[in-house]
């Protein structure tokens, strides 16, 4: 198998609203940004591809004008998944691996603010027994820190004590979109407080894969993807033990998370009674430094949020802050689907 | 910096779902009152009952009749109810294991308050009083004391056309057979920003001038612009006027009326490059017989009081453009 | 960066060994969506002869989740389509997507990262409506047209002028298309009393496109099994082989872009014909099903793909080469003319093709067919996507 890295990664400053972007307009320096950092062009990259969703914008085909932003003339090799872009960077993985690719540009962008996130998301849920009661995100996600609680996992206080490591952390985060101490606020859907939810952001991430030597050309401590799997779970929230992840187990399992212990991990839990789920099923123990970056707690452009979690846990990699991370993200209700990556640098970081 | 605009953008249809056998006897039984599960390959008892097992794949289609009372596997408690949501005052979202059933349905659990509900507390199903065969057809749960152990029994999924329990004043919710489909309508608002560079282009037309955009790098101009050049991936920033006349480099002849279109066919619809602009924008002709409009005929702006846009473009009486001059814009 | 070919590592050969699609029609009202894609998916798997535990990962495409009103579908229906405990993808490049959809799913072999892939692509149109999903209101945007014949339509009259073909051009292709379907039992469109004279003589809806020049709006859905080398020696009917496959995109609209002959269709088919070590694609490949919503972009494509000089690819439709029984059979299936669940639609295209290779396309077999291509685009003529499949398994 062809050794492929993360050797870039840029970001917005994510906010609360980006009214006076457009989705290309708001993309587009984030692009520049991640070439810039690799010296390359368009025309060098082997393949482009993209994440995002035509429910968070409102419209069919968003994607189409989002690659104005790629300058894709001459033609590019690209695809995009209306997933994450954490799958998209799986997509572009597994293209480099094939040979056809040495290089690839991995984009993701979000703005969640145009709708009523908590209603569009609804929209993901089964069209005949559930969509039609118009359960939020928070709502599910309650359901589930519940069950922990019932479970004797965590409590209400640990929760916050999530919240609060993460706001912390966040503070030298410069693109993260709350950070500092806060109060935990009142119920949003009870046992869930405003503190242990993620902010409405929009924002915009890329990343840029390069196999082998052009890897190591591109990038002083490349971050080598040594293990890379996701796995989903059944749909249905009443089928699942919601207090377990057994999708993000398999998957840490498939892409070797469990061969030897990682320093850093960056869990995409946009929920704090998530992070508590995902420890567990990561077996990530305290000498792990979890979500560095503040996590999704502290900005979760949707679509972008789960590619953010490998950037920064690459990012840490090329900066010599971290030798072995994990990286995850998830898509659906309660974490249905999960991806894990396990990111190494070469050399003892100093 | 001119205003940035943005416009309340309405998605909204109403669905119609056909159903498949199993979520139909699902459903034709909520209309009678009556839940139906399914057995999964392992022998579990699956309510809401799915067509395919979730842990092997496997076709399943072995319905029961499970009981109307269950037991609260988790809740949130819900103080601000959303719209669409099945009630208006503060409920709790609940997960019920059904007497009878192995697994879990999500709905809406009215109770006084959080502090009244549980995990493990005993509900019961509130029917809608009005049934259509949908899964607000369970109004809601309510808490309701009751001792567990009803066993699944089996189901042929069939129910007959009258309801024996109801009088004839409710029978609307017993008729015409089994539900094989659902309407869902569903509306999501969103607030549409076109960013910068299409507000500027937008602004202008205000005054009735048409403001498109060059790229720095490959020098072209955009009308209208997008935001970006997108074959060299920049922005583009410097802001040029063109037109207001232009050229019809291709077009068709619209005979088909749209929904929610009030122009009269057939009309032209046209591909028109202002002067001035390297890329077509596009148009209505008019001021001319629709089958007279030729690729090369010079056209110009007709505006109307009060509208964003011309109306449409009309012949300039100029002589038409050569095909050389046009066709790499078309 | 330069391709470094020293760097480039075998792939491991693909092979298609199990096809399954729905009977498509206007309306699947018996069918939940998650039954419409199980269907397919249970024909590949007989087909292959597999059950749903040799499956390894599902990779699934669609057009825009507005059609059916379901965010992300995929998530609801992993449990269909057997994906519980396995990694599943969801692939979106508008029209070209049935096509995309099939290239990931073959990466996943050719990269060895999984023996066995389900791939599959659907629509259930009937669940919203197709003009509606295809013109959602944008504000700031004057409205002028529904659905995408107009959108099309002044392209068509672009290569008309570009070409000087006869307008009966069009309505020649329609007529071919829909008395192929007739042979296809899968197709949308039966029309068993199809004339010449009742295509010319139906009306011009975006003159110049007439009504029976378009496609339909389907249900549907159409899934492969992709397999390596160790699952194709299982197969219990010949597979067939990916010679080459390839992706290409250019922006939606840019000064300078040729609607009629897109660039990205070109260098798309001249790399999979690369791959496929194919020089001359008119004489080499033996039957073609390419993405052709409205007739015009037959003969439109033929030239885009390399099989007639520019200017000249309404010839071969006029001289009846891209019939059946012609020297370069085009959509033997009815094409897309005859069935469109649009985000299927791309794999039909693909599936098609390797059913010819495989001698298994029944009535619309095309005789000794041993390399087809399977094409599919998308949004403003800007996604392309192709693979070229052959009898024989690829010789590198």
């Amino acid at each position: 198998m062809r050794d492929v890295a993360i050797v870039a990664f840029a970001q917005t400053a994510h906010s609360r609203t980006s009214d006076e972007l457009s989705e290309v307009e708001m993309l587009m320096p984030v692009l520049h940004e991640v070439l810039d950092r690799t010296g390359l062009k368009t025309a060098d990259l082997g393949f482009v591809c993209s994440g995002s969703s035509d429910y968070l914008a409102g419209r069919a085909f968003s994607f189409t004008m989002a690659l104005d932003g790629v300058g894709a003339w001459p033609p590019v090799s690209e695809s995009h998944v209306e997933m994450d872009g954490a799958w998209a960077l799986y997509e572009a993985w597994v293209k480099i691996l094939t040979g056809e690719a040495d290089t690839a540009l991995v984009y993701a962008y979000g703005k969640s603010s145009p709708g009523e996130l908590r209603d569009v998301l609804t929209r993901q849920l089964d069209p005949y027994y559930v969509a039609p009661l118009w359960p939020d995100s928070v709502a599910l996600a309650a359901l589930q820190a519940q069950a922990l609680i019932d479970a004797g996992a965590t409590d209400e206080r640990a929760l916050a004590g999530v919240a609060a490591r993460s706001r912390t952390d966040a503070a030298a985060n410069p693109y993260a979109q709350l950070s500092g101490p806060a109060p935990m606020g009142d119920y949003v859907v009870r046992p869930l407080r405003r503190g242990d939810c993620p902010p409405v952001s929009d924002g915009a991430a890329a990343v840029i894969l390069a196999a082998g030597d052009t890897a190591r050309a591109l990038c002083a401590r490349p971050a080598w993807i040594r293990g890379l799997d996701h796995r989903i779970e059944a749909h249905s929230l009443g089928v699942r033990d919601l207090t377990e992840s057994p999708s993000t187990r398999l998957a840490a399992e498939r892409a070797g998370a469990f061969a030897r212990p990682a320093d850093t991990a960056e869990l995409h839990a946009p929920f704090t009674s998530q992070e508590v789920v995902l420890r567990r099923a990561l077996r990530l123990d305290d000498d792990v430094t979890v979500n560095p970056s503040g996590g999704a707690l502290t900005a979760n452009p949707v679509m972008a949020a789960g590619l953010i979690r490998l950037g920064e846990a690459a990012a840490r990699i090329h900066r010599g802050e971290s030798d072995r991370a994990l990286a995850h993200a998830t898509s659906g209700p309660c974490l249905q689907q999960n991806l894990v990556a396990v990111l190494e640098g070469e050399g003892h970081a100093a | 910096m001119p205003e940035v605009l943005t416009a309340p953008l309405v998605v909204e249809f109403p669905f119609t779902r056909s159903l498949g056998p199993v979520q139909s006897a699902f459903l034709t039984g909520l209309r009678a009152r009556t839940v139906l599960g399914v057995r999964a390959s392992d022998g579990r008892v699956v309510v809401p009952p799915t067509e395919y097992d979730p842990v092997t794949a496997e076709e399943i289609r072995e319905l029961v009749e499970v009981g109307t009372t269950g037991t609260v596997t988790t809740w949130a408690w819900n103080a601000r109810p959303r719209p669409g949501q099945p009630l208006g005052t503060p409920f709790a979202w609940a997960l019920v294991t059904l007497d009878g059933a192995d697994t879990a349905l999500l709905h809406a659990l009215d109770a006084p308050g959080a502090e009244s509900v549980h995990s493990g507390m005993r509900v019961r199903i509130r029917w809608a009083e009005e049934r259509t065969g949908a899964i607000t057809d369970i109004a809601c749960f309510e808490p309701y004391d009751s001792e567990p152990g009803r066993q699944p029994t089996a189901h042929s999924g069939e129910f007959a056309d009258t309801d024996t329990e109801t009088n004839a004043d409710t029978d609307a919710n017993a008729d015409a057979g089994p539900v094989t489909g659902i309407i869902a309508p569903a509306r999501l608002d969103y607030t549409y920003a076109p960013g910068r560079a299409q507000s500027r282009y937008l602004n202008a037309l205000v005054d009735r001038r048409t403001v498109g955009e060059r790229c720095p790098a490959c020098r072209k101009v955009y009308v209208p612009p997008r935001g970006a050049c997108p074959t060299c991936g920049v922005a583009t920033d410097e802001q040029v006027e063109a037109g207001p006349n232009g050229t019809v480099t291709t077009f068709c002849i619209v005979n088909i009326k749209a929904r929610n279109l009030d122009i009269e066919v057939p009309y032209v619809y046209a591909h028109i490059a202002l002067d001035g602009a390297d890329l077509a924008l596009h148009a209505r002709i008019g001021g001319i017989p629709y089958d007279q409009v030729r690729m090369g005929l010079r056209v110009a702006p007709v505006w109307t009081e009060g509208a964003r846009f011309p109306d449409h473009y009309r012949p300039t009486g100029e002589p038409d453009a050569d095909y050389d001059s046009y066709k790499e814009l078309i | 960066m330069p391709h470094n070919e020293r760097l480039m590592p075998h792939k491991e050969p693909v092979a298609v060994v199990g096809i399954g699609q729905t009977r498509h029609v206007a309306a699947r009202k018996d069918v939940s969506i998650a039954g419409l894609v199980r269907e397919a998916a249970q024909c590949a798997l007989e087909d292959a002869e597999l059950t749903w535990a040799d499956i390894d990962a599902v990779v699934i495409g669609k057009a825009p989740d507005f059609f059916e009103g379901v965010m992300m579908p995929e998530l609801y229906l992993a449990d269909a389509l057997g994906a519980v405990g396995k990694p599943m993808l969801r692939v979106h490049t508008a029209g070209s997507v049935g096509g995309s959809t099939a290239l990931v799913a073959a990466n996943l072999v050719a990269a060895r990262v999984h023996g066995t892939v389900l791939t599959l692509a659907f629509e259930k149109q009937s669940e919203s409506n197709a003009m509606w999903g295809l013109s959602l209101p944008i504000p700031f945007q004057q409205p002028l047209l529904a659905g995408a014949g107009g959108f099309f339509a002044p392209h068509v009259r672009a290569y008309m002028r570009r070409t000087g073909a006869p307008d009966t051009v069009g309505s020649l292709v329609a007529y071919k298309d829909r008395r192929n379907a007739l042979k296809n039992p899968y197709a949308h469109l039966h029309e068993t009393d199809i004339t010449l004279e009742k295509v010319q003589a139906s009306p011009m809806l975006w003159d110049p496109i007439r009504y029976s020049e378009t496609c339909p709006s389907s249900d549907g859905a159409c899934a492969m099994i992709l397999t390596d080398r160790t699952g194709a020696a299982r197969s219990p009917h010949p597979p067939a082989w990916v010679h080459g496959g390839a992706m290409r995109s250019e922006p939606t609209l840019f000064a300078g872009k040729d609607f009629v002959s897109p660039q990205a269709g070109k260098d798309c088919a001249a790399d999979v014909y690369h791959q496929a070590g194919i020089t001359d694609p008119r004489r080499e490949i033996d039957a073609v099903e390419m993405y052709v919503p409205f007739s015009w972009y037959e003969p439109m494509w033929l030239e885009n793909l390399g099989f007639a000089a520019e200017g000249e690819g309404w010839k071969l439709t006029e001289a009846g080469v891209t019939e059946l029984d012609g020297d370069l059979p085009v959509n033997p299936s009815g094409g897309v003319l005859s069935t469109n669940p649009i985000g299927a639609s791309g794999m039909i295209r693909f599936a098609e093709a390797a059913l010819q290779v495989r001698g298994r396309a029944g009535a619309h077999q095309v005789d000794g067919a041993r390399r087809a291509l399977g094409h599919a685009y998308g949004g403003g003529a800007q996604f392309f996507s192709m693979w070229l499949v052959g009898a024989e398994p690829p010789q590198n």
